[in-house]
């Protein structure tokens, strides 16, 4: 019996989603390897998507579906180089790829593809393209998301991002940022920007300012997904452990931090029983296995204090003492008075209130403009029973606020300072 | 790859000539073109006259004017310029960033276009 043709073409289709998804790092490393134009390698890669529905669709799903469109997409871009006018030029620069088509031409088996995404992701991640630029690069190249996904969650139209995408590609060739693992006396910042590039997409997901709920998560799960990825290309290096370690303790509360009407719920009162069990001892068992080579880095730290809550049975029986020195050691390491404010509220649960307050009083100058040092000057204050006082922080807090889900905290905050007890 | 390194520096930003900080600079110079004969990375190089000597032309209608002056007038002037020819931007930027006048100036690197 014939297969029903409908169902061949959905197969086909889910396919090349499920390959779009896992491959495209894979596929466009490869390709990039050959052929020096980045955005003619995504051309190439789109196209032979394209083809890949129409085939399949027809003709059913190849052995490799992965192989069958690297192959593909290198023919196209030979297509493309020999419709050039300066092929005679080009053959030479091309030659490799015109071979590598040979080869699979002449063996039906299709050949391993390379891993090349390490080159790629530094490559994406260069610090010669801006900060923004290198989050969505690295979603569409590594991770495989549309355009249209990345547009939305960061909340521009898809032709502002279709157009930053393909300024971004074109710089990388015309610049000649390089297709390569960075020199050992450059690595420490290079492997920092491809870090902080997974811990952006990350906090772009979890810090919930905007944009719909459900694809800011997707981008944790994405920076989780490329956490995991670094470290599998990087085995054992004690900052992908960190980060990776860092960004699933944090993501273990997300199931616990909103109410029902996406309001946000603060660690004091969220249902621990809520918290992903798994994820924390997976966070745990990296973080400890960073620490046991010795690094003390900044990932180090942050998972370190996010492990304590983690893993205390509440919040008044955690290891608040241990939170104050952690935030004076980041402190230490890249001063930042939001440490200090943070610092100060370990101390309040650690030492008291009133220990805390006067710990604050010298960040007024550098952070009066900072909702969050409100919000605590608040809470410290209404500690201390000067209700008049906190009330008037509640109002510079909300005054500053920026989202309306934190406004509806802090404004439930200030009513129950009226309450009795 | 070729790669335009464009200095800019802020008038009064680079010591003047005859000033105890102007050996030292010149030095700084010397040095820096030294590595670049060593790896043989430099194409050119020249440092220009100030922003008050330069002459912009243009032609309308076949008139040629000319006007006392910078094109733009910017805070920041160019003051010289190296070309490299380098294997990427990387090792671009680590030249560039030789230039002594990158700790006070700015500098922008430019590729150069290739034309097929």
């Amino acid at each position: 019996m014939a297969p029903d043709p409908s169902d061949q073409e959905r197969r086909a289709r889910d396919a090349i989603e499920t390959l779009a998804r896992a491959e495209t790092g894979r596929l466009l490393g490869a390709l990039l390897r050959d052929i020096r134009d980045f955005q003619m390698a995504e051309d190439c890669l789109q196209e032979a998507m394209e083809s890949a529905l129409t085939h399949w669709a027809r003709n059913g799903l190849p052995d490799s579906p992965a192989g069958w469109v690297l192959q593909t997409a290198r023919r196209k871009a030979i297509d493309r180089l020999r419709r050039a006018r300066n092929f005679d030029r080009k053959a030479e620069e091309y030659g490799l790829l015109i071979e590598l088509d040979q080869q699979t031409v002449d063996s039906e088996a299709p050949a391993a593809i390379p891993d090349e995404r390490l080159r790629l992701i530094f490559t994406c991640c260069h610090p010669a393209l801006d900060a923004k630029t290198r989050v969505a690069l690295t979603l569409r190249t590594l991770c495989g998301l549309t355009t249209r996904e990345i547009a939305r969650a960061f909340l521009d139209s898809e032709t502002a991002m279709a157009q930053r995408l393909v300024r971004a590609r074109h710089k990388i060739t015309k610049a000649g940022i390089p297709f390569e693992i960075p020199e050992p006396d450059h690595w420490g910042a290079r492997l920092n920007s491809v870090l902080s590039v997974i811990y952006l997409t990350f906090n772009e997901g979890y810090s919930a300012t905007a944009g719909s709920e459900l694809l800011r998560h997707d981008l944790c799960l994405e920076a989780i997904r490329m956490g995991r990825l670094m470290l599998e290309l990087l085995p054992g290096n004690a900052d992908c452990e960190g980060l990776l370690a860092l960004m699933l303790l944090n993501h273990s509360r997300s199931g616990a931090r909103a109410d029902g009407e996406g309001g946000m719920i603060a660690l004091e009162h969220q249902d621990r029983a809520k918290w992903n069990r798994q994820e924390i001892a997976e966070g745990c068992a990296l973080l400890d296995s960073a620490l046991a080579r010795g690094m003390g880095g900044v990932f180090h730290l942050q998972a370190a204090i996010s492990a304590l809550h983690a893993q205390a049975p509440s919040h008044a029986a955690t290891g608040w003492r241990e939170i104050v020195l952690l935030y004076e050691g980041l402190h230490r390491l890249t001063p930042n008075p939001v440490y200090l404010l943070n610092r100060a509220v370990a101390l309040s649960y650690a030492s008291g209130a009133e220990e805390a307050l006067a710990a604050l009083a010298p960040l007024e100058a550098e952070l009066g403009a900072y909702q969050p040092f409100h919000a605590a000057k608040a809470d410290f204050l209404r500690r201390t029973a000067r209700i008049g006082a906190a009330r008037q922080s509640y109002r510079r807090a909300i005054a500053l606020s920026a989202n309306e889900s934190e406004r509806r905290f802090l404004e439930s905050r200030m009513a129950a300072l009226d309450q009795p007890g | 790859m070729k790669y335009l390194a464009l200095i800019y520096t802020a008038p009064g930003a680079s010591p003047d000539y005859g000033t105890p900080e102007f050996g030292p600079l010149m030095d700084a110079y010397r040095a820096a073109g030294e590595v670049y004969q060593r790896d043989g990375v430099m194409l050119g190089g020249e440092a220009l006259q100030p922003t008050s000597m330069a002459t912009t032309v243009r032609v309308r209608n076949g008139k040629t004017e000319t006007m006392d002056g910078p094109f733009a007038e910017t805070k920041e002037q160019l003051g010289g310029f190296y070309m490299f020819e380098c294997a990427n931007l990387d090792d671009a930027i680590r030249y560039a960033a030789m230039i002594p006048a990158a700790e006070h100036g700015s500098i922008e690197v430019r590729p150069v276009m290739e034309l097929d």
